[in-house]
């Protein structure tokens, strides 16, 4: 019975995924056309001779309706041809490919910091409610998350690479590379300042859920029974708590998708992000349009994931 | 006078609010009257007396051209001013139309509903930076990319506390009695959306400031000419060794701006019925 009702839960809710990313695709690939100027100019960028312009019009069939033109290109992102870049003359996937290793670590490690600095204190402020605990950890969250990513970037070079000469200020190895999984040091200073405000977002919201669930009559049940305080905190309140953090990890997530686009600049790390910022410097159109669809499927795909795992743990979950 | 002290009341509870509530003052009057109190020209440089430590002719130093950073930080508030009444209007003068209309008319409010979210599954620095590459670089089309990503928002907002409205017993004896959806729309709905949408603004305005310094910083906001708080961050990062003190200024600024909205919009939030609350806990983050 469970298995059926989560079944066709997550069937629902892979479908409404399913139809969002084909709506989103139509945005994506109107982006292209939305750009002032001849599409295949566009393209090719503004040296290309009217022979090329001529010869792409024909290969992307712009002469075609725009439902075919749409149709052709969805054909050929399910089969992995996102086009080529204009200024790396290769496949956009694999210009895209070479950023992931950089941008997926940074990711990871932001997320366990914002695991690691969030839940905890967001626990401590939540049972020392109104304590100077409490007031201060509430203050530097909300501090945290009026602070620009970079601004923190810059002052963790200044400090631990210029200063102190701890930490590298820039660039990252691959770990593949010369030097390991030591290389993850290059990724230290960027993580810990992408997580400042999204750390700050969590211990916020850890807060308020654990006081939310605190007020609950199987709370106060519990209590009544004479169960430990500790236990009631960790057992009754956290564990319910939590479904409201595990379901803003989705947004969390996406938001450091976005956010890394800054955090990759200031410390000058080889990942998708500053790859979007110096494609638009560059004009390199396809490959701008190949990094949103790429993240906007990873963000739906990282709520989706989310969705069910928060359905897992609560079955009373329903779709929206 | 009753309405101000009731809409003081918050802050005087709080004493970081009213801290919050009198930077925010400060900022609006440095962005009004800039051109009277600077005490230099920001633009005018000065090839002698470039990356000078704060001392009392130049109280922020000065920066790479002689230029004055106080002057410059002063001029940046209202660039800041400009991009967050541009943004938070932009975001109020499309959301609340799209999220009233949905309630209103729930056979297109499925449709803009739908089209909103849609627009969701977009990041949103991602998307503003897709606007930037559509509609080109410039103070207002930062305004216009950094407002659609917030006009997502706020419609949600609008519809679902719109929504909670439209079930509450007085629209109904509204419409039990006659009441047309424009009645409904203008006496009911809207006038008891003020207080929340007040809330959200605050919260946009501050993300609005984090957002332009986002695309500043990476030359794709205001021209680079204009000082602009994430332009003189850009500008002053080659110098972070040399001239640790020019980065300090705008970030400071950047940071009080945006912290002091969150918490003028917190303790709006305080004073607020206690049924929209939920809505707006954690939702002005898109």
């Amino acid at each position: 019975m469970l298995y059926n009702i989560l079944t066709s839960y997550a069937m629902r809710r892979t479908g409404a995924a399913a139809v969002t990313m084909a709506a989103a695709s139509v945005i994506i690939f109107a982006f292209i056309h939305l750009i002032p100027g001849d599409p295949t100019y566009v393209i090719l960028g503004d040296g290309a001779t009217p022979e090329q312009a001529e010869a792409l019009r024909i290969k992307m069939g712009l002469d075609k309706p725009i439902f075919v033109q749409y149709v052709t290109w969805a054909l050929n992102v399910i089969q992995g041809d996102l086009g080529n870049s204009l200024f790396f003359q290769a496949p956009v996937l694999e210009i895209i490919a070479d950023g992931a290793e950089t941008s997926l670590l940074l990711a990871g490690l932001t997320m366990i910091w914002v695991i690691l600095i969030g839940i905890p204190i967001g626990m401590l402020a939540a049972t020392r409610q109104g304590t100077t605990v409490d007031q201060t950890a509430s203050g530097l969250a909300m501090f945290f998350a009026s602070v620009p990513t970079f601004w923190v970037g810059l002052y963790l070079i200044l400090i631990f690479a210029a200063w102190l000469g701890w930490l590298p200020s820039s660039g990252y190895p691959s770990i593949f590379e010369e030097g390991g999984l030591t290389n993850l040091r290059y990724l230290l200073l960027p993580s810990l300042a992408l997580a400042a405000p999204n750390a700050a977002l969590i211990l916020r919201l850890t807060r308020a859920s654990m006081l939310d669930v605190a007020r609950q009559d199987y709370v106060r049940t519990a209590r009544a029974k004479g169960i430990r305080p500790w236990q009631v905190t960790t057992r009754h309140i956290f564990r319910n708590a939590l479904l409201a953090v595990v379901a803003a990890f989705g947004f969390t997530l996406a938001g450091l998708i976005s956010e890394a686009v800054v955090t990759e600049t200031v410390f000058a790390l080889p990942g998708i992000g500053r790859l979007v910022v110096q494609s638009i410097l560059r004009r390199d159109y396809p490959v701008i349009q190949g990094v949103i669809l790429i993240i906007v499927m990873l963000y739906l795909v990282i709520n989706l994931c989310v969705d069910l795992i928060n359905r897992y743990l609560d079955p009373r979950v329903e779709l929206e | 006078m009753e309405l101000i002290s009731s809409w003081l009341a918050p802050f005087m509870k709080r004493r970081l609010s009213l801290f919050g509530l009198i930077v925010l003052i400060s900022v609006i009057f440095a962005a009004l009257l800039a051109p009277f109190i600077t005490p230099y020209d920001p633009l005018a440089m000065d090839p002698i007396g470039r990356l000078q430590t704060p001392n009392w002719q130049h109280w922020f130093g000065t920066d790479h051209f002689g230029r004055d950073t106080l002057s410059r930080v002063l001029y940046g508030a209202r660039l800041a001013l400009l991009i967050g009444t541009g943004v938070v209007g932009f975001a109020m003068a499309t959301g609340v139309p799209i999220g009233v209309l949905s309630v209103l008319f729930p056979r297109i409010g499925n449709v803009l509903m739908r089209m909103v979210d849609l627009m969701m599954a977009f990041p949103a620095l991602l998307l503003a930076l897709g606007l930037i590459v559509i509609l080109g670089q410039g103070v207002t089309n930062a305004i216009l990319a950094i407002g659609v990503v917030y006009l997502t928002t706020t419609a949600r907002i609008t519809y679902s506390v719109a929504l909670r409205l439209k079930a509450e017993t007085f629209v109904e004896a509204g419409r039990s009695m006659g009441a047309g959806t424009w009645w409904l729309a203008t006496r009911h709905i809207i006038p008891n959306l003020v207080s929340p949408l007040l809330v959200q603004a605050s919260f946009v305005f501050a993300f609005a400031q984090l957002g332009a310094a986002s695309l500043d910083f990476l030359g794709l906001g205001a021209p680079p000419d204009i000082p602009s708080w994430g332009n003189m961050l850009a500008e002053s990062r080659r110098y972070i060794t040399r001239a640790p003190w020019l980065l300090f200024f705008p970030g400071a600024m950047i940071v009080l701006t945006a912290f002091s909205l969150n918490l003028v919009g917190d303790a709006l939030r305080d004073r607020l019925d206690p049924r929209f609350r939920d809505e707006l806990a954690n939702k002005g983050k898109p």
